[in-house]
Formats: structure tokens, sequence, C-alpha cells
């Protein structure tokens, strides 16, 4: 009763946070192109969506990934040997025990007439698909702590995932290797199964039980009459339980906790574990829609979406916010894009976890579910977003499905628009000079380099300029600065620049447009007769500024802010400059 | 000698037709290319930290001679980051032995040794004039084509060693292998802007149309590059954000690998010239068809 009762109350639970979840899909805004879907609209045109992916031929393509992706998994095939047999195994094991087990009433007894969770193969494939699941667990904390050593690769979701399945498993056989002696479950089952017999036979199955069954009696059985004990059992309990070797590996677990035997019968440990199973169960149930477990869900239905309605080719992917929410919900963490992440070597000398895509997903997801960021935190995560090159491999290997090239270039606008563009954009937000005021308003004497690799400044040493001698050549063969018409020509130009290095005003020159607006053609290099490395130091500049001027720029507002150009000017001027 | 094909970050998604044009020629002309997971050459972080950048390109090169390679790259930016890095590493002790602790990890070293190639170069020099033209089967004969260079594999000169940076001529040297004609065009070997893309998009935009109208000023029909962001620039860039709708659409870009494929008369699920956001393929079927 109490079990049933918690057991409909769980599942209210459950699908309470199911419809939370699904709920905070529609409320997900990201990029600055996409609004938030109404929840009418949503639910309408999803139903309409899959009816019409129903009638359509694409019902085929979603057959074929529910075979290859999701019962198959061959997009972790993709990704190694092992980490697909360890998935393989822990997939199926918790499955199959939910199935088999678990749902025994309903479709274990259903299937076969004479079910018995006693009675083999049950008994045995219980033991089985249990070791599934633990090999699984086993070889994929090994895989996280292999690569725990290159990255960070588990967060507290991996972890209350691990520990939830781990309590489970756990729990469950140790509840059935303490059956296995407990000496009140051998009372129970004599009183349901075998009626009033008379003592002596009571005492001779419980001679034979006590041998073949491990069970472990207070008061040792005073007879040794074990031919009656085995016709007895042969009457009343052999048709209902097999015997406990084919539980493989409880049974072993069972024998080393015998010398708790006794303490733990007194004490009724098969009836607080049972409770304790499933007390473990339903929590893991009420949480599945808000930890990793809800990856069951989302992941499958990630891989079927993508098959009925595939993005669309570059560069205009789908943009539907709250397809991209249930994506985001799909992430398993599993670290296979930051395995292969472009740009995660640069982590190695820039120490910011948001460079790889697997924990840059995570601040992603908040920012587009509207929380409330730290702006340290926005700062790394613009940092991380930026560095990010599109390579496209993250999207091709993620075995969920994920469009993260889209995410990747969605969360960049979000961020460009909350004011945490890359560099190049910020930097615009004051003129050199109220830059340079700011360096000087700034209390402390910043280092200019925490990097524990050495970076190397061609700025800061004077023999890389002190032979300029303003000849203007640099300034001459500049793109840049002879763009000019109809656009605001550079603040300073490359000569100038050099002259502020060599009168040691470097700060005037960090925020400059000269040094954030140049193309890099190395043409003022070029050109130098002096052999100055011109474009080397504007690249310098642009290094040195990121560092410091990003430490001054959320200072006090005191400074006015004049901003400065940055969207296109209008067509007609665009006409005239040609 | 075998090569390590470097892709790049923008190829995959932005350009895939790049990779597919370039395997393609090669096959003709019976390269063999070995594919390495490569990361990122480092160029777009440059402007960040150039250590990481170093220690980006530096990595891919000791990818590279792990399994004796050459680097072959199509991106003169990716090239020309690579050589620095390259440039750098084999001049400074300190920095290479840096960035070599922090290889160590993954058991790599970077040697002095390691070659980095752009495919102009391979195709000019490795290959030769001579092979490639017998390999021409639909000569691009009445053809005007601007070569733009692209800056980053010209210039720092001594550092990158591709050709003369004032007054290059392999680039029209290979275009003359087609069939084409070279022309000769102000600001060949300047800026496509792409640098400042999503930076200063007023200013790259504007750098985009001096180039194009000093190609169209001196009579091209088609606006070649070996460069991802030149041709990202003259292609993508361009569809998307037209200063003048039409006349500026002219002349459109095409890669020098989908150019010279097309001569070698290879197929369009190679060239992917339909990829191309700007129709050249009028342009190259004009000249084909007699």
């Amino acid at each position: 009763m109490v079990l049933t009762l918690s057991f409909y109350i769980s599942l209210a639970l459950f699908f309470l946070g199911l419809l939370v979840r699904m709920i905070g899909w529609l409320r997900v805004e990201i990029g600055t192109e996409t609004g938030r879907i109404g929840l009418f609209t949503a639910v309408f045109s999803s139903l309409k969506a899959v009816l019409l992916t129903l009638l359509s031929p694409r019902i085929f393509k979603i057959m074929a990934v529910l075979i290859t992706e999701i019962g198959l998994q061959l997009p972790l095939l993709k990704n190694g040997f092992l980490r697909w047999l360890a998935h393989m195994c822990m997939f199926y094991g918790f499955l199959l025990l939910v199935l088999m087990h678990a749902l025994d009433e309903t479709v274990t007894a259903a299937l076969f007439q004479d079910y018995a969770a006693t009675l083999n193969p049950f008994l045995f494939l219980r033991n089985l698909f249990g070791a599934m699941v633990l090999l699984g667990m086993a070889l994929a904390c090994l895989n996280r702590i292999g690569r725990g050593r290159k990255f960070k690769a588990t967060n507290t979701n991996d972890l209350v995932l691990m520990i939830l399945l781990g309590l489970i498993l756990f729990s469950g056989f140790l509840l059935e290797s303490v059956k296995i002696f407990s000496e009140p479950a051998f009372d129970r089952m004599a009183a349901d199964y075998m009626g009033a017999e008379d003592e002596d036979d009571l005492e001779a199955l419980k001679v034979y039980w006590s041998r073949e069954f491990h069970v472990v009696f207070a008061q040792p059985p005073g007879s040794d009459d074990l031919e009656t004990g085995r016709n007895l059992h042969m009457e009343n309990c052999a048709a209902c339980h097999s015997r406990p070797e084919a539980a493989f590996l409880s049974l072993p677990l069972s024998d080393r906790l015998r010398p708790l035997a006794l303490w733990l019968n007194r004490s009724q440990a098969d009836l607080w574990l049972w409770y304790f199973h499933f007390g473990v169960c339903f929590l893991a149930m009420i949480l599945l829609p808000f930890t990793k477990f809800f990856h069951f869900i989302s992941v499958p239905l990630s891989l079927m979406l993508r098959a009925a309605d595939p993005p669309a080719p570059a560069p205009m992917p789908h943009k539907n916010p709250a397809r991209l929410a249930l994506e985001m919900d799909a992430c398993t963490h599993c670290g296979v894009c930051s395995e292969h992440c472009s740009v995660a070597p640069i982590r190695r000398i820039i120490p910011n976890d948001h460079i790889l895509p697997s924990e840059k997903l995570t601040g992603v997801k908040k920012l587009a579910h509207g929380k409330r960021l730290d702006p340290d935190v926005l700062e790394s995560l613009s940092q991380g977003s930026f560095i990010c090159t599109e390579c496209y491999r993250c999207t091709q290997r993620c075995p969920s499905g994920l469009s993260l090239q889209t995410l990747w270039q969605l969360s960049k606008q979000t961020l460009a628009a909350k004011d945490f563009p890359e560099p190049h954009g910020w930097v615009r937000q004051y003129a050199a000079d109220q830059w340079a005021d700011r360096l000087e308003q700034s209390p402390a004497d910043h280092p200019l380099c925490e990097d524990f690799a050495r970076h190397r400044h061609v700025s800061e040493s004077p023999e890389t300029f002190s032979a300029c001698i303003q000849c203007s050549i640099c300034t001459n063969v500049c793109p840049v600065v002879s763009a000019g018409n109809g656009l605001t020509p550079p603040d300073m130009t490359p000569q100038q620049v050099m002259n502020l290095l060599r009168l040691n005003l470097k700060d005037l020159a960090l925020g400059s447009r000269m040094v954030w607006d140049c193309v890099t053609c190395y043409l003022c290099q070029e050109h130098c007769p002096q052999g100055i490395r011109v474009t080397d130091i504007l690249y310098d500049l642009r290094n040195i500024a990121t560092r410091r001027l990003q430490q001054v720029r959320q200072l006090g507002p005191e400074t006015p802010k004049t901003a400065l150009p940055v969207a296109s000017p209008p067509a007609a001027v665009r006409k005239n400059a040609l | 000698m075998k090569y390590a094909f470097f892709a790049g970050c923008k190829i995959p998604y932005y350009l895939p037709q790049a990779e597919t044009a370039t395997r393609a020629v090669l096959r003709v002309l019976n390269v063999e290319l070995e594919n390495l997971e490569f990361n990122c050459c480092g160029y777009p972080v440059r402007h960040q930290n150039e250590t990481a950048a170093i220690l980006s390109a530096a990595r891919n090169m000791a990818l590279a001679r792990q399994k004796n390679c050459a680097v072959l790259t199509v991106c003169k930016c990716c090239f020309g980051q690579l050589k620095f890095a390259a440039h750098w590493l084999a001049k400074d002790q300190e920095l290479r032995d840096t960035i070599n602790s922090l290889l160590a990890a993954e058991n790599l070293v970077w040697e002095k040794e390691i070659e980095i190639k752009h495919l102009l170069s391979v195709l000019f020099h490795d290959m030769g004039p001579d092979r490639l033209r017998a390999c021409v089967q639909r000569p691009l004969y009445g053809l005007r084509v601007a070569a733009s260079y692209g800056c980053h594999a010209l210039r720092p000169g001594h550092v990158v060693r591709f050709d003369n940076p004032m007054t290059p001529t392999i680039f029209e040297n290979l275009v003359a292998v087609t069939g084409a004609e070279a022309v000769d065009w102000q600001r060949r070997l300047e800026c496509c802007g792409h640098p400042l893309f999503e930076k200063n998009n007023p200013l790259s935009l504007h750098l985009l149309d001096n180039k194009i109208q000093a190609a169209r000023q001196a009579g091209a029909h088609l606006i070649t590059t070996a460069c991802t962001y030149c041709q990202l620039q003259f292609d993508n860039v361009r569809h998307r954000h037209p200063s003048d709708q039409n006349i500026n659409l002219n002349p459109p870009a095409v890669l020098f690998s989908q150019l010279l494929g097309f001569s070698f008369g290879l197929e369009e699920k190679d060239l992917g010239l339909t990829k191309n956001a700007i129709d050249c393929q009028k342009e190259l079927e004009k000249v084909t068809k007699v």
C-alpha cells in the first residue's frame, strides 16, 4: 500500500518535473534574431510537425535512426569501442533491469506465465543485467579518470548520475545478498508456502536450506535429516525458488557478509534495505527530469528530431529556440566535443574552461535560459566563445546529435548583445585617450603577463622600434589609412603608433583604432626601410590591450561613453564610397 | 613526399568545396594525402595571445612530423601562421623550450625540419607547370582571371619565403597553365578585408569593394583565390552584403583548385562550383562552349 502510493506520487512528481522542464524550453532565448514561442503555438506546431512526419516517408528515416543510433548506438561506436561498450552495458543493463525486474508485475509476469523473481532464468538475469551496468560504470569511470588528466571531464551532474545509479545497483545487490541468508525471509516464505506443518518438517527444511541455500539461522536447526529436507523442498519450494548459485554476484557478496548475518537478520536488514532500494529508485525517478538521467529521454528525442528535420546547410542553420533548448538538455557531458575541439590546445596557455565546448555549453545553457550570470563569468564565457573558430568538428562528432555549431553562432550573438563581444568589439567602447585615462586611474599595476608560458612582447623592447625614422612609408602603404572616403579614418597612423612607443606613451596606443583596425596585411612591415616589425608590433599591442584594457573595462562609469560608429553606414554612403 | 592535408577551421563548414576540389586535383596528379586530426593553426587567436597561437601552430607541425609528412595548406592565413610560428620557434630557443614542454604531455615535439607548403607551391614547385599542363583537358582560352594573392603567404617575405613579396609571379604562372589569361591588376597584393569582417564591417567591406573594383577595371571575368578567407570574403560575404546589387557581384570568385580542376575536366561533385554563393559557372562555360 505504502509502496503503491509512493510509486504513484513519484510518478506524478516525475511527470510534473517533465512538464516543468519542457515548458522551460519555450522560455529559451538565444541569438538576436529569435524570439520566444508561445505555449499554444509551440504545442500546436509540434503536434502538426509530428503528424506530418508520421505521414511522410521521413518516418522510415526516423525508424532507421531508432535502430542504428538509439538501438545500436553507432554514433558512440564512431568515438571508440570502449566508450560504446561502456554505454551499451549501462544502457541495456539498466533498461532490462527496469523492464524485467522493476516492472516485473506488469511486463515479465505478463510475458512468462510462471514468473517468479526467485526463479531462473530471472534470478540469473537480474545479476547479469546488474553486472552489465557495473561493468559499464567501471569503464565509464576509467574513461573519465583518463580524460580528467587532459581536461575537466566530470562535473556535478555526472557525479549525481553515477551516485544515484551506484546506490540503486549497490542497494539492489546488497538486498539480494542479505535476503539469501535472511532467517526472517525464510520464515515468511515457509509460513506462506508450506502451510502449518509440524515442527520436525520445518527443522528438516531448515537444515536443507542452511546447507544448500546459504540461510543463516540464529538457532542451528535441531535435525540433520537432509533427505526429508530435500523432499520437503522439492514439494513446496523448488517450483518457485532456484538455487542461489545463479545469483553469481549476490551469492559471493552474501558469503562475505556471513559473519554479520546474525546481526543483520536480527535487525531486519532485508526489510530496511528493501525500503532503501525502493526509496532510491523512486528518488531517481523524481529527479530524472532534473538530472543527467534526463538524457534517457532527450537524446533519443534530439536524434529523432534531427532525422525528421535535418538542419539546413550553412550558413542558414535552423534557429528554433525550443528545439535548441531540447538539444542542450540532450548534452550528456560526454566530452567527445572537447576531445576533438580545434582550439582546445589554446587552453594550455589561456586557462579558460569555456574554451572547451563541453564546458562552454553549461554557460550557454544558463545564458539561453535567462539565468543571471556574474560579469566575470560572462567575460570568461565570451572569451571562450569567441576563441571558437566554428570548425564544425564538435557538431559532426556529437553522439547526441546536438546542433552545436548553431548554438555557438547564436550564443556569440547573445553575448555581443549583452555587451560582451570579442575584444575588437568592446575596445570601441572608449576612445584611445579615454582608455589611457582609465589605465592611469587603475589602482594596481597589473602584471603584463600571468601566462605560465612566456609571452614574447616585441613592443616591450626598444630595439624593435627605436630605429624608426618617422619616414611615414608605413602610413603611405596602409590600406586602412587610405580607405578614407565615407569611413571614419583611423585616429592615428602606424607611424604615429611607432612614435608613441618611442616616447614611452604606449598606453595611449592600446585602445587606438589604428591598432584594432589593422588588417595585418604586413604591407607596412614589408616596406619599412628600417626593418621595423610594424605589423608584429600592432599584433602585440592587441595582445597587451586584450589583457590590460579588460581589467579596467569594468571600472566605474565616471568616464563618459563615446560610442564610435560600429554599424554599417547607410547604403548611400557605401555607394558613394565606390 | 607525403603531404598531410591541413583543412583549417573554416573549410569543413563554410567552404567544403575547397577540400573536395583540392583533393580531386591532387588525385589527378597522383599526390597522396595523409589525413590527420589537426587543430586550429592559431591565426585567429593571435590577436589575443601570440604564445597560444604559436602553440597551436607548433602542435600541428609536430603532428605532421610524427607521420613524417609535410603540411599542405590551402589557406594563406593558415600558411602564414604556421610559417610565422616555425620562424620564431627556430630562432628563439626559450620559446621553443616552452612550447615543447607543453607538447611533451602528448609525446609531441616541434623540430625545425618540418615543411609547410601552400597548395600553390606544391603545384608550381613540386609538380611543375608542365605536369599540370599535361592534365588540362578543357583549356580556358579567352578567360581573363584576376589572381588575388592573399597577404599572409607573401608577407613578411623573409618569414614565409613563398615568392617575391613585392613582385610575385607564381599565381599568374599557375593561372596561365589552365589556358586562361592572368590579368595584370592593381591591388592584387592587397588585403581582401576579411580579417576585419564582423569586427569592423564598414572597413572590411570597403576593402573588399576596392579589390573587386580593381579586378573589374582590369577586365577580369573571374577573380581566383587560393585562400579560405579571401574566398569567403569575395564570395559568401560579398553575396550577403552586396554594396551595389548587380555591378558588384562581378567578377565572381573561384578557388584556384576549382579553376584548375575545371580545366582538368573534373566533375561538379568534386569541384562544388554550385556551392559558391555567386555564380561563377557561367563565366567558365562561356569559354569552354565552342
